[in-house]
């Protein structure tokens, strides 16, 4: 039986080092997400787009782990994942027709903002019921062993995740059947209003891991390289048999849950400035300065090109035609039934008598 | 009386329940600090304080399965579930516990819970902000399930839900949770359940809808009328108990029928009223009974509106209904 | 580990048992022998009505007879206990009668929950016994719920949550638990780990080292004990309730016990169970071993022994008796408790 080892993983060495010829790139990943989000949180109040879930804060968490795994490996995400989706090779414009559902988004208008699914990238369809995702992670993993396929499933969630009935089935049953899965928690300090402390008095999320005999792993979430490095240790555990790890990235959620949500009501803002002071994207940018990776100037320079380049891509979006009026009646089933053929005839009936307006 | 939101009647519903009744709760997820996400709850937990306002970490099931618990020891406990499209987690309490409690023990073991929970679309909500899903609960022996469709209602329900010893699924219209406003009478009164409430008088054609459909059903019944049409419309409020006296001398008196929901058509409740109305008015119909209702798919994010019934729809059918003789 | 391996035995001292409460060990023991006498003796005698075709079901509870005798003589009145599937014996030693209950196995209209449930499914609202479904699990969070109205209405009880090792993988276990941790409620959840649920062996369960280690994970102390230990499941079950009583929270307890029959009357564990399991749950039989303390202790001796075997088969006895020859419900009892207005049987148009 697997011991239980709930660690804190330090910022030295492991087997699989971080790759520091990649750091800008890196980096501009994580510029990019920020980008996106700053400008989404605009549309969204502009009325272009209906919705947007923000993450700032966890881009350094998402985009570490993004890049400890291998294309192959599969990805389940919630609906905060844009940076995990930016370094599978997602383009802004991509992310954009689906904010919009227009007739280029892949998921064909069906879902809420940042609901997306890349199915070629292996990321999979993100939900809106919290925690579901977790055993669909473990079932893809089982099967991955089962065909003997060389991969893992990574599965992200929030603080708030950890009480849903997903998360105890599916560390239960990673466990039992040692499930090649890494369960990476993005533990933001906030389910919606409900803080951290108040979700669970477990002292860490991490240490919920003991309860089904596996590791459990903190992390600091604002750490690229510690968070690369948890995720590139429980990688290989899981491909050398050994099973599942949960790893707690600790961060913060510096804006809404979402474009719904005023978290004046509920918490302060100095807790957010205190936060700030430990911004990710904004510590790699002082690091790569101070190192002279980059200047002032190369910096600023990434990020003109990138403002640039989602400027382009939400005028290539909004210029992108409608969804199909009819399409909503596709991939119900992969054949339609007779019932609902007749009402796909009826409701384009309904369109052409002029009863109603596309 | 006071000039009041759908989603500000709840709410001071809830107040009076609150202040008359120290056994009444409420329980689920932001309703305490954050007031709800759609601030049904708004100051509650400020006047009556976090033990009778209590936000529950992110468990449905956690939320049923204890208010099922505090109401098995005689409170009364009011349990929110944020957005209908996530009651499944909370699905078995509903199903094997909460409706069937009661007649399991004999009458020993009531269970005394109100299950609030926004429901339907047309709010930009997709997949899982928008579902209308009534039928399951209206389909569970021991569930009683409301719809209202105004302000004076939500209140004057609610509080009839509260002070009902049964397990209570209230639907709250999301859509006009601020749509509309009404006149609610201040402090502590009941509408009752099994009595549907006819909206607009008509003798062709009866239109029966409940919730978020009653405002566009009252809709196509005017321009209806101005093609000299004259359509009844019939507000069910309540599910459970169904008030089939009222809607069986609304057709016997009309002669059509025209069903309208937004749920999926497929074993819907308007199949039900269909069925009751083919069994008991059958010798009164004088047109084939019409459904507009929402498509057998998922719920879509960007065709929302071709998805939902929509005056133009419920009319189309109405004047197809009403020109049968 | 191979499946059936089962969980490794906590030591078992039968000399020093008893020591653990002092002298009260001696005030309880003889009584706590009686009810489980009288567990074991319902237990054998359904199980042959059952085969017999007399009753339609039967779910045993041989093995768990300490921790259930515990339960009834530790709680106190006011206290609520809120069943999984084997704990009926503790509602019996709160109080409520043998001959109520075998109304209910029989399913007649005599029975308090009026020939609803299955058999084994009692509702004893006169000792606090709180209706259970077969749904794995879904009472747990109900306890958390009754602790909650035990505090909002300042009463001294104390709500007990049991459940199996299976149900520790159900929803309303995590739920349960870290509700009750969340908010510091007086509630005990006691895990009845007899090492099988169905046919799936407790270490196929969960990767867990034990059920108890559970309650780390909301912040919840775990202790697990030899729940064939009538002395110790009392003290511990005892100590866990004061806990709860004085403000201190909650607390998960799992007892090892052994089931030694089969899941239920619908079940085959020669499918499953490994052909030395029968032997190695004899050896744990927690009625043998309060039995052997007793003798030791020169409280019992085989006389006495036979006295408290026929009295409990002569109650078992007469309770069949009286509620086989009890009349079925009345039909039109079908539509009646599914609101508290029983609304009159409609008849079909026809019918």
């Amino acid at each position: 039986m697997a011991k239980a080892a709930t660690s804190k993983t330090g910022s030295q060495g492991s087997a699989d080092s971080f790759p520091e010829d990649r750091i800008v790139e890196i980096y501009r990943t994580e510029v990019l997400a920020r980008v996106m989000d700053e400008r989404c949180l605009t549309l969204q109040r502009q009325g272009r787009i209906g919705f947007y879930v923000p993450l700032a804060g966890q881009e350094a968490a998402q985009i570490g782990s993004g890049y400890a795994l291998d294309p192959s490996d599969w990805i389940f995400p919630a609906y905060r994942e844009l940076g995990l989706a930016l370094v599978r090779g997602i383009r802004a414009k991509s992310l954009i027709d689906q904010f919009i559902g227009n007739s280029a988004d892949l998921t064909k208008g069906r879902q809420m903002p940042n609901h997306y699914a890349f199915r070629e990238q292996r990321f999979v369809s993100a939900s809106s019921p919290i925690g579901t995702q977790i055993t669909q992670a473990v079932g893809a993993a089982m099967a991955a062993k089962k065909r003997q396929d060389p991969i893992v499933t990574i599965t992200f969630f929030g603080d708030g995740a950890t009480s849903s009935n997903d998360f105890h089935a599916g560390l239960n049953f990673a466990g039992v059947f040692a499930a090649p899965t890494i369960f990476f928690c993005q533990n933001n300090g906030w389910a919606i209003s409900l803080p951290r402390e108040k979700q669970t008095l477990s002292p860490t999320l991490a240490g919920k891991a003991d309860a089904y005999g596996l590791p459990g792993v903190v992390v600091d979430g604002n750490d690229v390289r510690a968070v690369y490095r948890a995720v590139r240790e429980a990688r290989a555990r899981a491909i050398a048999g050994d099973g599942p790890t949960l790893i707690e990235a600790q961060v913060y959620r510096f804006g809404p849950h979402s474009t719904s949500d005023d978290p004046s009501r509920y918490r302060p803002e100095e807790a957010v400035r205190k936060a700030r002071e430990h911004d990710p994207v904004l510590l790699l940018q002082s690091e790569l300065i101070r190192n002279r990776i980059l200047t002032k100037d190369s910096d600023s320079k990434i990020w003109e090109e990138l403002k640039a380049e989602v400027a382009r891509a939400i005028e290539a979006a909004e210029n992108t035609p409608a969804v199909e009026p009819l399409s909503f009646f596709d991939d119900v089933f992969a054949q339609p039934t007779p019932t609902l053929e007749e009402q796909r005839a009826s409701f384009d009936q309904l369109l052409r008598e002029g009863v109603l307006r596309p | 009386m006071t000039e009041l939101t759908l989603v500000q009647a709840v709410n001071r519903g809830l107040r009076v329940a609150l202040s008359s009744d120290p056994d009444v709760l409420i329980l689920g997820e932001d309703v305490g600090v954050n007031g709800g996400v759609f601030r049904a709850t708004e100051g509650l937990q400020k006047e009556f304080g976090p033990e009778r306002v209590i936000d529950t970490p992110l468990s449905e099931t956690g939320i049923i399965g204890t208010a099922i618990g505090m109401a098995l020891y005689g409170l009364k406990p009011v349990a929110e579930i944020q957005f209908m499209d996530f009651i499944y987690p909370a699905f078995d309490q509903i199903v094997s516990e909460l409706a069937k409690m009661r007649y399991r023990s004999g009458g020993q073991y009531p269970c005394h819970v109100v299950v609030r929970a926004p429901y339907g679309g047309g709010i930009r909500g997709g997949l899982y902000h928008s579902q209308s899903t009534e039928a399951y609960f209206a389909h569970t022996a021991g569930l009683k399930v409301v719809i209202p469709s105004n302000p004076a209602d939500a209140k004057g329900l609610l509080l009839t839900a509260i002070h009902d010893e049964d397990p209570v699924i209230f639907l709250e219209p999301k859509r006009i949770y601020r749509s509309l406003t009404g006149e609610v009478a201040d402090g502590d009164y009941r509408v009752p359940f099994g009595k549907a409430n006819v909206v607009v008088e008509g003798t062709d054609v009866s239109l029966f809808a409940y919730g978020a459909m009653v405002p566009p059903t009252v809709e196509a019944a005017q321009a209806l009328l101005s093609e000299g049409i004259s359509a009844e419309v019939v507000d069910l409020r309540t599910l459970v108990p169904l008030d089939e006296k009222a809607i069986l001398a609304s057709v016997e008196k009309t002669g059509r029928a025209v069903v309208v929901h937004e749920a999926a058509r497929f074993c819907g409740f308007g199949g039900e009223l269909s069925a009751i109305l083919a069994e008991k008015a059958f010798y009164s119909l004088k047109a084939p009974i019409a459904r507009v209702t929402g498509y057998d798919t998922p719920f879509p994010y960007a065709l929302e509106n071709s998805y939902l019934p929509n005056p133009a729809r419920i009319a189309h059918a109405a004047r197809a209904a009403a020109r049968t003789q | 580990m191979s499946a059936g391996a089962g969980v490794v035995p906590l030591p078992y001292d039968a000399a020093m048992a008893g020591s653990l409460l002092g002298p009260e060990a001696r005030a309880i023991a003889l009584s706590a022998y009686r009810w489980m006498t009288l567990g074991r003796a319902l237990d054998a005698r359904m199980q042959g009505l059952q085969r017999q075709g007399r009753v339609g079901f039967y779910g045993a509870a041989t093995g768990h007879e300490a921790v259930n005798v515990a339960l009834g003589l530790a709680t106190s009145p006011a206290d609520w206990i809120v069943p999984g599937l084997r704990e009926q014996l503790a509602a019996l030693v709160r109080g409520h009668p043998l001959a109520a209950y075998a109304q209910h196995l029989f399913a007649t209209d005599l029975d308090p929950a009026r020939g609803r449930q299955m058999p084994c499914h009692p509702s004893a609202r006169d000792v606090h016994y709180v209706s259970m479904s077969s749904v794995i699990g879904t009472q747990i969070t109900h306890a958390v719920g009754i602790a909650a109205g035990l505090r909002a209405r300042a009463d001294p009880g104390v709500a007990l949550g049991f459940f199996g090792d299976g149900a520790t993988s159900a929803n309303d276990f995590h739920a349960g638990l870290n509700f009750a941790a969340v908010y510091h409620l007086p509630v005990v959840f006691g895990c009845a780990n007899n090492q099988w649920a169905i046919s799936v062996p407790v270490e196929r369960q969960t990767r867990s080292a034990t059920l108890a280690a559970k309650g780390a994970a909301y912040g919840i102390p775990g202790e697990r004990i030899d729940g064939t230990d009538f002395f110790r499941s009392y003290a511990t079950l005892r100590d866990a309730i004061a806990r709860a009583r004085s403000g201190n929270g909650p607390t998960l307890i799992e007892f090892q016990v052994y089931r030694m029959t089969p899941h239920s009357s619908s079940d085959d564990p020669t499918r499953y169970q490994p052909r030395d399991w029968g032997a190695r749950a004899a050896s744990h039989d927690p009625v043998l071993r309060l039995e052997d303390w007793l003798r030791k202790n020169g409280q019992l001796d085989p006389e006495l022994e036979g006295q408290i075997r026929i009295e409990a088969e002569r109650q078992v006895r007469e309770a069949v008796a009286e509620a086989e020859s009890a009349p079925p419900p009345r039909p039109e009892s079908l539509t009646e408790d599914v609101f508290v207005d029983s609304r009159p049987f409609v008849p079909e148009r026809g019918e």
